[in-house]
């Protein structure tokens, strides 16, 4: 087995004579945590849709949990977790029947959701709130929730869009928490973030401009290579380029 | 031809705008065409509602009857009953499917579906007939439409009519009863006589009180209205904004229901266009107050959607008196069919485009039709929220 | 009570209570709030979503009734001379309120319109952002990007030359280039005497404001300078980073002289209960005392709130 959950070779999405995705290459090992970072309209929900098998590219291969974006999307979406800030988990069911549909989704056998769910609500503490309805919770146990939903099935990768937008800072470092005991057990983490904090707890990331990728290394040597104190610095340096709007 | 119609409207509202200084509503009114101007899928519905409508009441849901298959059991063997035949054949109503002597036969073709009217001839019709002057027959309909089937035994029952009399053309006997059916207004019973004030109700109805009710609680919706409430606009403004737009949408429509009628259903315009115009702008209004008074109580464009059409659309088929008559339903549904605006402007509509008369022949009508615009549009304003909770 | 008519004060909200009603329970949004806020100031209310943010938004701009308690803003009573008020303030909701199948010029005509002004009448206040986006004014606002929309519906909220601009989360969800730039032009707009109040998520903009109220489940924590703030934040921090840092994390988090320790960014805060006592640290770690920022502040504050 590749020991790469995902591989890009000069992937392209082009929208008319608009290029969201310009040739883009890169590689995420198993178990890493790769942060995706881009200014607004860079091209990142793009490139992300691909890879989950949501769009097709334009051109260049990419191959995600080993399986190929053009022809094998319907085996990616078995093997990934999708989690995004706006659409996450129904308000109007319970904490239980949240879990219980998207594990149902996945095709995970009844007696198993069942022992899994007590396991993942003793972890999360929400024991009392199982029979609350989502609408009801704090918005960062929500997005715990959300997570611990989006790996339920043992996905290979999990995709996380901004899941920490407007997270309280405690909770937030708990929501990182989740993430790293979910790389923990092999799981690859592809999260996107506006917070530059949380580009330094990813193992690399990646920082798209103008649909290209400008720099892809560890947070520790892109403060190196750019001569920046922090990862702001590095993001702004790049991002500040950007010449199209849109 | 859209860019000319826009333009028009412009310049006609910057005339406005001069006149009363009104900006603040003027730059709204545009704002609102632009909305409509550009969502070209929504628009196109709108305009091309009518005509489809028109289309599909006027050819394919007709009440009436052409070349309707007909069975006849022809027990007696005489003449008369020969003619009458005929005659029935003879119609432009009905078509022979077969004539047999075996009343069993009626139940087999019923449900098969093939035919739906059956006419008996008894073996003695014809002796009764010249010795007690009273010959009897029998018309069997299927009725699982009962429509149809009333029209059916409508038809038969003025053709043996009109048959009884060529048979005694001189000779008229004192003690017989002669029931008169005359068809009023409509002799060929013609379904788009009844058709199109249905139709223009209808339209006028999910223009006005679907897309208004719409428009204000997209605003809602979108987050539009937290900015509109935070500035000094006055909420009459913003409702009346709101309205303009679909009455002339509106107005286009009539126009467009009327042409269709006069030149290709063959309806004529008896009474007074002009009128007919005030009559259905009247009716717009009220029908666009409930539309904005449906969205004062509403928050998303579902529920909006949801309560036009169980508010409105539902009771306006069925009590508007267009698809089934009042007459025949029971008093406490005749008595509910009063609140439903569609029904006065059904009647308005019938008088005066179909029979033909005056102001002074529907004024109550008119007025219950203005006092129901009063109250809504008092109440939509009064409803208006002007916080968001 | 008075009514208001220092003028150097913007608004003043005292005692302010909103609850909800969800399900059957009441759920309250806002508890007891108390805010003075001096004119021409750049002032930011800062805490995560649900915090009652923007309920405080609404009560403010007249768009909500509370409960109870008193809001005066620029010397109106938010409450019974709310007509006057909305002709005074400009208001930036948290969601993209402006009409998506207009283009930029219309919108801005439509709102100027609104409050009975033009576009040209106030052209100079919104000039520098203006001239940004003027490139694209006649695309339609829908088929902007996310930083375009921002500086479209700031210049809509502008239109008017209001004496307050309420800006609700107007950063959230737009990278950090883009932020940076809209705070750039919030400076400049305080220049123009313009009281502002803005609303975030995002702790490390606190900074960039004159005053801050922290805010938590609809209570504030605390109202002052960013400066003064994290003067009231009293435990040694440190900031720690080593080759293992999860690992580091994991054991330190068990040691009993350590008040909290948690990520941040490259570095993890470590909070001692003491002064002048460290952890056991295993070698290769380097440790540095640091200067407590906002969101220190504020991780301490929540504790302690519960």
């Amino acid at each position: 087995m590749n020991k790469n959950a995902i591989v890009v070779n000069n992937l392209s999405k082009q929208f008319g004579q608009f290029k969201a995705v310009d040739d883009i290459s890169f590689e995420v090992a198993k178990g890493e945590i790769f942060g995706f970072l881009g200014a607004n309209g860079a091209g990142k929900t793009t490139a992300m849709k691909m890879l989950c098998g949501l769009s097709m590219p334009t051109s260049g291969q990419a191959s995600v949990a080993g399986f190929d974006v053009y022809k094998e999307n319907e085996s990616i979406k078995k093997n990934i977790g999708y989690m995004s800030q706006k659409f996450s988990l129904y308000e109007d069911l319970t904490v239980r029947e949240n879990i219980k549909f998207y594990a149902g989704i996945y095709g995970i056998a009844p007696q198993k959701i069942k022992d899994k769910t007590n396991q993942l609500l003793q972890q999360l503490v929400l024991e009392k709130e199982a029979d609350m309805l989502v609408s009801q919770l704090p918005l960062g146990w929500k997005q715990k929730l959300a997570f611990s939903v989006a790996i339920f099935h043992e996905p290979q990768i999990v995709f996380l869009d901004e899941p920490t937008g407007g997270v309280d800072p405690i909770t937030r470092r708990e929501f990182w928490n989740l993430i790293y005991d979910a790389a923990a057990i092999g799981i690859t983490i592809f999260v996107t973030t506006h917070y530059m904090d949380e580009a330094e707890y990813c193992n690399r990331v990646s920082i798209m401009v103008d649909g290209k990728i400008e720099a892809l290394d560890s947070p520790g040597n892109l403060k190196k290579t750019f001569n920046a104190k922090s990862m702001d610095e590095v993001f702004l340096h790049l991002a500040r380029k950007a010449k199209r709007i849109e | 031809m859209q860019k000319v119609w826009m333009k028009f409207f412009f310049i006609w509202l910057e005339k406005q705008k001069e006149l009363n200084s009104m900006k603040q509503f003027y730059h709204f009114i545009v704002k609102e065409f632009y909305h409509i101007f550009r969502d070209r899928k929504t628009l196109f519905i709108l305009l091309g509602m009518p005509m489809v409508q028109i289309i599909i009441f006027g050819f394919a849901l007709t009440n009436e009857v052409k070349n309707t298959r007909i069975v006849i059991v022809n027990q007696s063997t005489s003449a008369t009953a020969m003619k009458l035949v005929e005659k029935i054949e003879s119609s432009a109503y009905f078509e022979l499917y077969s004539q047999t002597k075996d009343p069993s036969i009626i139940d087999q073709l019923f449900k098969k579906g093939t035919v739906k009217v059956a006419l008996i001839i008894p073996h003695d019709f014809a002796p009764a007939l010249i010795a007690q002057n009273k010959g009897q027959l029998q018309i069997i309909t299927d009725a699982t439409d009962p429509n149809v089937a009333t029209a059916l035994t409508n038809y038969l029952s003025v053709i043996i009519q009109d048959f009884q009399k060529e048979l005694n053309p001189n000779n008229i006997i004192p003690y017989k009863m002669e029931v008169d059916t005359r068809m009023m207004y409509n002799p060929q019973l013609k379904g788009a006589y009844n058709f199109v004030p249905g139709v223009m109700a209808m339209v006028l109805l999910l223009v006005c009180t679907m897309m208004t009710a719409l428009t204000v609680v997209k605003e809602k919706e979108l987050g539009n209205m937290e900015i509109l409430l935070t500035s000094p606009i006055n909420p009459i403004k913003i409702i009346l904004a709101k309205a303009v737009p679909y009455l002339l949408l509106s107005i286009i429509n009539i126009t467009t229901i009327l042409l269709l009628s006069y030149f290709v259903l063959d309806v004529p315009i008896n009474g007074s266009l002009v009128l007919l115009y005030a009559e259905s702008a009247l009716f717009i209004m009220v029908s666009l107050g409930l539309g904005l008074l449906i969205s004062a109580g509403t928050d998303s464009q579902q529920s909006a959607m949801f309560i036009s059409l169980i508010v409105m659309f539902l009771p306006t088929v069925m009590f508007s008196g267009f698809i089934f008559p009042i007459e025949n339903m029971p008093l406490p549904l005749r008595i509910v069919s009063n609140i439903i605006p569609a029904k006065w402007f059904f009647i308005i509509v019938k008088s005066v485009m179909i029979k033909g008369v005056g102001i002074q022949l529907v004024w109550k009508e008119t007025l219950i039709l203005f006092m129901m615009m009063i109250f809504f549009f008092t109440m939509a304003i009064k409803k208006f929220k002007i916080r968001l909770a | 009570m008075v009514k208001l008519n220092s003028s150097d004060i913007a608004i003043k909200v005292t005692a302010v209570n909103k609850s909800y009603i969800v399900g059957k329970k009441k759920t309250p949004a806002l508890e007891n709030i108390n805010l003075t806020i001096q004119a021409g100031t750049l002032f930011g209310l800062i805490g995560p979503d649900g915090s009652g943010k923007t309920s405080l938004f609404r009560i403010l701009t007249s768009l909500l009734l509370p409960d109870s308690g008193e809001i005066w803003v620029d010397g109106l009573n938010v409450i019974t001379e709310y007509k006057k008020l909305r002709k005074r303030i400009g208001y930036m909701p948290g969601k993209f309120s402006l009409y998506t199948d207009l283009t930029i010029k219309e919108n801005l005509d439509f709102f100027a319109s609104l409050f009975g002004t033009s576009f040209e009448e106030n052209y100079d206040l919104i000039k520098d952002l203006y001239v940004q986006i003027e490139p694209f004014k006649d695309r339609r606002a829908g088929q902007l990007s996310g930083g375009m929309k921002q500086k479209l519906a700031l210049c809509c909220a502008l239109i008017h030359r209001p004496t307050i601009l309420f800006l609700d989360e107007p950063t959230t969800g737009v990278d950090a280039v883009s932020r940076k730039e809209f705070w750039e032009i919030l400076q400049s707009l305080k220049k123009e005497g313009i009281t502002i109040l803005v609303s975030t998520p995002y702790m490390d903009e606190a900074t960039l404001c004159d005053q801050v109220a922290l805010i938590q489940e609809g209570k504030i924590l605390d109202v002052d300078t960013p400066a003064q703030m994290v003067n009231k934040f009293t435990n040694p921090i440190y900031a720690i980073k080593g080759a293992n840092m999860l690992q580091l994390l994991r054991e330190l988090e068990k040691d009993p002289s350590v008040e909290r320790i948690y990520p941040f960014g490259e570095h993890h805060h470590l909070v001692m209960k003491e002064k002048d006592v460290l952890p056991v640290l295993p070698l290769s770690v380097t440790i540095n005392k640091i200067k407590p920022n906002i969101e220190d502040l504020f991780i301490h504050l929540m504790q302690h709130h519960e």
